[in-house]
Parts: structure tokens; C-alpha cells; sequence
């Protein structure tokens, strides 16, 4: 269970001091997978980056704590400052963009081969691998290319094979699907929810797309200006949203079949609706497991 | 009845390569759409990446020319043999939406300059009509002139910038505009901003729009008639309700399925571990 | 630091928010230690080279004005050498006059390779590939053996100025090409086809909407031709196959070399123009990196 302690972490940016995620309370219960949603800005990945380890200039930890619930192989327990070494091991990372992130001058398997503290018998990793990627439906001899060779639903395939290679017990997926066609996404949606049924880890995925959220999540909450506004199981926000800014986001979304106007609620708030979205950082429990954060008190403030 | 869109036989090919090893890809294949109709209609062509949606749009907004094939916009042809207009011409005919609002504009220039430069070259207005058209344009896509007034691209948003790019294209008073995924970088919240705005310029300023995307809801919710593109090759046609309630070909099926919808999962959720 | 929250972080750290409400806000993004002190160099030695002049008591070129090879004084401030021309006044005049070529030089070489390089990158087609054809031949030619060349033929009957030319001629090929490449990468954006649906034709797209993005390579291209002229004809005057009457950086040394002053005991003599000659590379190197530096940081946050 991963608890987030009133997190706060902040930018410093050419002498000022940018808030990205302004003070953040949660609970992530284990073995389920948990949305994070909002628009750009709202600081949904800096709270991924944060909560994987990837803290750097010009990023810092300006306030509050993670207690992630692990030990690490040293047996101590994991805090921010030694989650590096539980990398790909406790914890792994699926990104947005796979291009990015694989190693274009060399073969897939080296990428698996490569892993510190894998076992020293490359070719058991190897035949480990390949079967591995069997699983996850790839052709096995994928290892043998580079990858600019495969299409991009198989590169990220790849990097859930990578990422959940040693079994991490939480997996973080910044929008991993958001480069990719619209099939080859429920292709990649399915696949995670499959791995995370079978290994019972827990899986936080960042999307704008509200509807990826509804597929594929146990729980969700919505991240607005750098604060959560509404934590709870994603039946329960999708049937009956608490607060206006979900209730917006929600009514944004044409459904094929449905001829009703939509985006109302997006042209009324307009100028000031900045400011009616804008919240406490603490959390309520208005309905059982459905949590909303009251509006900012001094939303004159922040200008 | 006036035809709003026909392609003929469209047919682009593109050679990457050197001299030896040379390859071929055949961005449209044997386009044929047609479109007739009285009053101004939204014509929407859905596809994925590759599917020669974005090179048809560039086709009939003459950035490429058919490899064979023929395009006709409102009775004009525009692309391909025959196509006689003058640039000054197809502009007040034909006008464009890009789909990165952040690179529409020059980052060194002011963005009303565009739409100013627009009213005195291609609508060949006088400095007064121009003014009256740009602040006329800015209001119809619900800006306000004297909040736009000499300001640059970074003073804005992505959804400002896309709305700005809608007022600029409206200038010439063009009969068709082509929108390619034209709130695909725009948050989910303002998206239907700019959306319900072409539904309006529709209804009452009497355009038409061609409106190129890979999101098939928006694209139910506005148009009246729907492309399925799938490698160059338009796999389905027809009116929108009708394509996407009952889909004959099995691609336009695929894509329907494949859509993250909030009204029914794709599997059964399992049951969480307390 | 004043504690600010914006609601578009990752727009912040990608595009610096423009807080101030008109364009470049004000302008000391520009200034750098580099910069600042390459400015200052050139300021110096720009303006002293240029406004001295009109204070000389005699035209340091004519020979045996004065006694030869005094020392340093109040009088004559670096001394005299074995002509019997005052050292000072004559690099005084150097300065002036290599700086002239050099700025001559880089403009003509400027103005003519973002010209062929702009047109060629932005218009494409067949039209750039003959230009680049005659661009890349003058590229191939070796400017430095040319001149030699030509130097030995005519043997300081040209003007001063015929050398600049020469450099312009076989010079401006090189940036030309850089410039095109920009001009290539450009012509891709949307804003360009923006510009084209607004109405523009190509000149004023490759004026207005091309040439403010192309602005700060050709500032720093332009110093660099500016050193590079005045280099190459210093070059030439030291083997002696420019007008070396006529006082530039290069010429002093040539006749220093000639009277050996390295023997005779007259480090002044040689030693001043040495130091005059690095200290404006200095200062237009500085500058030149100077502006590179503070484009690449704009850039870079923008």
C-alpha cells in the first residue's frame, strides 16, 4: 500500500518557483489498477514521476512523503531516496513513448540481458525472455531486431514485457497508450489488465482519455491544478460524479449513439472556471471508498 | 444539388528511396467520394495513422498533387487534370485548419497579422474592410479583437491559437474548410469548444467542413457524412448515423469496437483484491 | 524568487511562461559575461580604430616620418620601427583597416549566401539543385592557394580592396549552404503553409516569416566572417602578397618580419600587432559566442 503524506513538489525555474503537485493525500491500495486523470498541467505526471523516484533538478520534493509499504533486497525499508536501486525489480515504468526509450542501436534482448542484478546466465535470461514475450503475443524472435523495425503497439509490448519482466510489484504507465492507433490501443489496454490479473501487482495508469479510465481501472482519481479533486472506485465516479470539474470532464466526451450536446459544461466555465475548479488538498469521503476534495477556501489567493 | 466533394479515381504515390532499392507507397488508392447536397454539410474522414487521411487533405488543399485521379470542391476542380484556378481563386474556395496550434503561427509575428494579411491578399480587402473582417471573423469564433491585438503565439492557448486559426480561415468567406485532426492536441475538456463552433459555422455562416480525424465519436457527433479510410483506400461511405450504427464493412467494425467507450467494458472487471 | 502557481507546469518547463505582455519582454536574456566582454573588446577597439584616425598627427604609412626605432615614450607611445613610422599610429590605422575588410567581407558574403542559401532551401525543386551545384563547386575551391596565386601574379598592384573582393567571391559558399539547410528544415513548419493559404508569396515568406528564424545564425555568421576575412588577409599580407603598404594587422607583421625585428631587438614592433591581432579575434570570437550562447538559451527555453 502505498501512502502519499501531503506531497508536494515544486519546479525552480529561472529563479522562481513553479508548484506542480500542491499537496497530495492518498492511499493506493495493492493488487488493483488506478487511474490518474486531468488535463495537461494538472501534474499527473510529475505525482508518476515523484512516485517512481525520478526526482531532478529542476524538480525537487518541496513538501510531504511517500511510504511505500516495500522492503528493498537490502531488507531496509523503500523511501524516495533509495528507490532507485528497486527499479525494474519492486517497481518499473511503461512510457508514453517507447522510441524514446528503447536503445535504438541495439537489439531488443540486449535490453533484457541488461538488467543490473539479473541472473549472470545470459542465455537462462534469454530463453526466460523469449518466452516471455510469447505471453504478451509477440513472435519470439522479436529479440533479434532493432527497434526501429517493429510498429509501435509492438515496441510497447516490449516495454511491458520489460516492465513486468521481474514481476515489479507496482507499475507505472505514464499515458501508455496515447501515441498509439485506436486498435492497436485496446490491444495494449487488454494486455495490462491480463498481466495485472495474473501477477496481482498494482498498476497506475496516467490518461486524459476518460473512456481508457473506464476500461481499464479499478479506481480513479482526477488531478486539477496540482491537487486531487475526486478518489474513488471507477464505478462509482462514472455513475455519479461529485465533484464539477469530473462532472465537466465526464459531459466533454461525445458517445457514439448519443445525440445529445455535449461540452455545455466546458463554454460555461470559460474564463472563471479556473477558479470554481480549484480545492482543498484534503480529502472527504462523501459515498463508501468515493472521496471528494471540498472547493479552495481562498481561491482569491492563488493569482 | 451541388457537389459539395468528388474525387475521381484519386491516386497518390510516394517514392522514398535512392536509385537503387527504391520504395513505393501508395498513400490513396482509387479515392472515390461523392458528396451532393443543397445546404453546407460536415464531411468527416476517420482513419488511422497511415491510412491516407492527411494526404488526402493534402491533396485538396493542393500541398501535394495527385499522382492520377481528379478532385472537385463545390463544382471547381481543384486537383488533378483540369484544375484551372487561379491560387487567388482556390484560396477563397478552399481554406485550411491545421492540426498544431502551437506551430501555426510564426513565434516572431503577431497572429492577428495573419488574419489581417489574409483579408487584404486573398479577400483583397482595404485596410478598413479588413479591419471590420478580421474583427468580425475573431467575434463569430468568440474572441474578442482588442484582447487579440498584437499578441504572440506564447501568449496563448492551444485552444485560443485553434480558435484564432478557425476566425483566420473564415475571412475569405471559403466554401469548404478543411480541418485536419484539428483538436487532437487540444485538452478533452475544450475539445468540443471548437467543435460545437464548426457545428454552428455550419448551421448559420453556411460552411462546409471536411473534418479529418482518427476519433470516431466526434466525428459521429457532428458530421453528416462519414469516410472510413483504412491504407489509402476508403473501405466505407456514407451518412454518418448510418455507418456507425451499422457498419457493413468489418475494418469500420474493428474500429468501432476498439473505440473506449463509457457505456460498456470490454471485459468483466475483476474483482479487486481487498 | 516569488512563489508562483500556474496551472500549466509542463507548458512552464517546456515554453517559459511569457509573463510581461510584449514580445522579447526586455532584452537581457541577450547579455552574457561572454558576450558582454567580446562587446566590449570590439567597442574599444572598433571605436578607437575608427575615431583616432582624425587625431594623427601624420599618415603613418610614409615612411621615415620620424627617427627610427626609438623607444617607448610620451611621444611616440609604442616607439618607432626601422622605417621610421610611428608604431602606435600605425596600428592604430591596421586596426581600422582590417576591421573595414573585415566587416566589408562579411557583409557582402552575408548578404549574398543567405540570398542563394534562403531562395534555394525554401524554393526547392530543380531550382536548388543547380544552385546548389554552383554553390558546391565554390565550396570545393581552395580559397587560401587561389590567393596565393593570385597574389604572386599581381604582387601588390591590386587595390586593398580587390583582396576583400576575392574572399567575398570565394567565401560566400560555405554559408550558403548552411543557410539553405536551415532554410530546408523551415520550410516544413506549418506556420509556412499558414502563411501560403494567408495570402503570402514567396518573397514574403522568405522575408517575413523564414528570415526572423534564420536572424541569430546570421548574426553569428556574420562574425565569423568577419574573422575569417580579416585572418585570411592577414595571411596573405604576412607572406607579402597584399598591398602591404597600406597599414592592416597582417602588413605590420610582414615588414616587422622583413627588418627582423625579432633580431634587431624591437619586440615592440612585432609584439604589438601580435597582441592587437588576438585581442580582437578575441573579441569577435567572444562575441560570436557570446550571441550563440544567449540565441541557444532563448531557444532553449523556448
Amino acid at each position: 500500500m502505498i501512502r502519499l503524506n501531503a506531497l508536494k513538489i515544486s519546479y525552480r525555474i529561472g529563479g522562481r518557483i513553479i508548484g506542480a503537485v500542491d499537496g497530495v493525500t492518498l492511499t493506493i491500495p495493492d493488487g488493483c489498477i488506478v487511474g490518474i486523470a486531468g488535463e495537461s498541467g494538472c501534474g499527473k505526471s510529475t505525482l508518476m514521476k515523484a512516485i517512481y523516484g525520478d526526482i531532478q533538478a529542476p524538480m525537487y520534493l518541496s513538501g510531504g512523503s511517500i511510504n511505500y509499504g516495500l522492503k528493498g533486497l537490502d531488507g531496509r525499508p523503500v523511501t524516495t531516496d533509495n528507490i532507485r536501486k528497486e527499479w525494474f525489480r519492486s517497481i518499473s515504468y511503461v512510457p508514453q513513448s517507447s522510441m524514446n526509450s528503447l536503445n535504438p542501436v541495439t537489439r531488443i534482448r540486449e535490453q533484457f540481458i541488461d538488467f543490473p542484478g539479473t541472473d549472470s546466465n545470459k542465455k537462462r535470461v534469454l530463453e526466460r525472455a523469449r518466452d516471455y514475450i510469447g505471453r504478451l503475443g509477440l513472435a519470439p524472435d522479436i529479440l533479434d531486431s532493432y527497434p526501429h523495425q517493429l510498429s509501435g503497439g509492438m515496441r510497447q509490448r516490449v516495454m511491458i514485457g520489460l516492465a513486468t519482466f521481474f514481476q515489479p510489484e507496482l507499475i507505472i504507465a505514464d499515458e501508455p497508450t496515447t501515441a498509439l492507433d485506436v486498435v492497436v490501443q485496446k490491444e495494449i489496454l487488454m494486455l495490462l489488465m491480463e498481466v495485472q490479473e495474473q501477477m496481482g501487482n498494482t498498476v497506475l495508469v496516467v490518461s486524459h482519455d476518460m473512456g481508457v479510465h473506464y476500461q481499464t481501472t479499478h479506481k480513479m482519481l482526477i488531478m486539477y491544478a496540482g491537487r486531487v479533486v475526486e478518489y474513488g472506485d471507477t464505478d462509482s465516479v462514472f455513475a455519479d460524479p461529485q465533484h464539477p470539474y469530473t462532472k465537466m470532464l465526464i459531459d466533454s466526451l461525445p458517445t457514439i449513439g448519443d445525440d445529445s450536446m455535449r461540452g455545455v459544461m466546458a463554454s460555461q466555465s470559460g474564463a472563471g472556471g479556473d477558479r470554481a475548479y480549484q480545492v482543498e488538498p484534503s480529502l472527504v469521503e462523501v459515498k463508501p471508498n468515493h472521496f471528494v476534495a471540498g472547493p479552495a477556501l481562498d481561491a482569491g489567493a492563488l493569482a | 444539388m451541388t457537389i459539395i466533394l468528388k474525387t475521381e479515381e484519386l491516386n497518390k504515390v510516394y517514392r522514398s528511396g535512392g536509385i537503387v532499392g527504391a520504395r513505393q507507397i501508395h498513400a490513396l488508392r482509387d479515392v472515390n467520394i461523392t458528396v451532393d447536397s443543397d445546404k453546407p454539410v460536415v464531411i468527416a474522414v476517420v482513419g488511422e495513422s497511415g491510412s491516407g487521411k492527411t494526404t488526402l487533405a493534402k491533396t485538396l488543399l493542393r500541398l501535394e498533387a495527385p499522382t492520377s485521379g481528379r478532385a472537385i470542391v463545390y463544382d471547381n476542380v481543384v486537383a488533378g487534370t483540369g484544375a484551372t484556378q487561379s491560387k487567388r481563386e482556390f484560396l477563397g474556395l478552399v481554406q485550411p485548419i491545421f492540426q498544431n496550434p502551437f506551430e501555426a503561427f510564426s513565434r516572431y509575428r503577431p497572429v492577428d497579422a495573419y488574419l489581417y494579411e489574409t483579408a487584404r491578399r486573398v479577400a483583397g480587402m482595404d485596410k478598413t474592410q479588413a479591419e471590420a473582417a478580421v474583427a468580425d471573423a475573431l467575434d463569430s469564433v468568440g474572441l474578442d479583437h482588442g484582447h487579440i491585438r498584437g499578441k504572440y503565439t506564447a501568449q496563448f492557448s492551444g485552444g485560443e491559437l485553434q480558435r484564432i486559426s478557425v476566425a483566420r480561415a473564415l475571412i475569405p468567406q471559403p466554401k469548404l474548410i478543411i480541418a485536419d485532426e484539428p483538436v487532437s492536441m487540444i485538452d478533452a475538456s475544450r475539445r468540443m469548444i471548437i467543435i460545437n463552433l464548426f457545428k454552428r459555422l455550419r448551421d448559420e455562416a453556411g460552411r462546409s467542413f471536411l473534418y479529418i480525424t482518427h476519433d470516431l465519436a466526434t466525428a459521429y457527433y457532428i458530421s453528416d457524412f462519414v469516410a472510413v479510410m483504412n491504407k489509402g483506400q476508403v473501405v466505407e461511405f456514407g451518412p454518418a448515423r448510418q455507418v456507425m450504427s451499422d457498419p457493413q464493412h468489418s475494418y469500420t467494425r474493428l474500429l468501432l469496437d476498439s473505440i473506449p467507450t463509457i457505456r460498456s467494458r470490454w471485459r468483466p472487471r475483476a474483482p479487486v483484491a481487498a | 524568487m516569488t512563489s508562483t502557481f500556474s496551472t500549466d507546469p509542463e507548458a512552464v518547463v517546456a515554453v517559459p511562461v511569457v509573463l510581461t505582455t510584449d514580445r522579447r519582454g526586455n532584452l537581457l536574456w541577450l547579455f552574457n559575461i561572454r558576450l558582454l566582454i567580446g562587446l566590449v573588446i570590439l567597442a574599444v577597439m572598433g571605436l578607437g580604430s575608427f575615431i583616432l584616425p582624425s587625431f594623427a598627427p601624420a599618415d603613418p604609412s610614409v615612411q621615415a616620418t620620424y627617427m627610427s626605432n626609438m623607444p617607448v615614450s610620451s611621444i611616440h607611445l609604442l616607439g618607432t620601427n626601422s622605417l621610421g613610422q610611428d608604431i602606435f599610429w600605425f596600428l592604430v590605422f591596421a586596426i581600422r583597416n582590417s576591421l573595414m575588410l573585415g566587416i566589408v567581407v562579411g557583409v557582402g558574403v552575408t548578404v549574398i549566401a543567405n540570398i542563394v542559401g534562403l531562395s534555394a532551401g525554401y524554393i526547392g525543386g530543380r531550382f536548388e539543385r543547380i544552385v546548389m551545384l554552383f554553390v558546391d563547386t565554390f565550396i570545393t575551391v581552395p580559397l587560401l592557394p587561389i590567393l596565393i596565386i593570385l597574389g604572386a601574379l599581381i604582387r601588390g598592384n591590386t587595390s586593398f580592396l580587390t583582396v576583400g573582393l576575392i574572399i567575398v567571391v570565394f567565401g560566400w559558399a560555405w554559408d550558403a549552404r548552411t543557410v539553405r539547410s536551415l532554410a530546408l528544415s523551415l520550410r516544413e513548419r506549418e506556420f509556412i503553409n499558414m502563411a501560403r493559404f494567408s495570402g503570402a508569396n514567396t518573397l514574403h515568406i522568405l522575408f517575413r516569416e523564414i528570415f526572423p528564424y534564420v536572424s541569430a545564425y546570421i548574426v553569428v555568421g556574420f562574425i565569423n566572417v568577419v574573422l575569417f576575412a580579416i585572418n585570411t588577409e592577414a595571411t596573405l599580407a604576412v607572406i607579402g602578397l597584399s598591398k602591404v603598404e597600406v597599414p592592416t594587422l597582417g602588413s605590420i607583421i610582414f615588414w616587422a618580419l622583413n627588418y627582423n625585428a625579432l633580431f634587431t631587438g624591437q619586440y615592440v614592433w612585432l609584439v604589438a600587432p601580435i597582441v592587437a591581432t588576438i585581442t580582437l579575434f578575441m573579441g569577435l570570437f567572444l562575441t560570436s559566442t557570446g550571441f550563440n550562447q544567449a540565441f541557444a538559451s532563448k531557444r532553449g527555453l523556448s
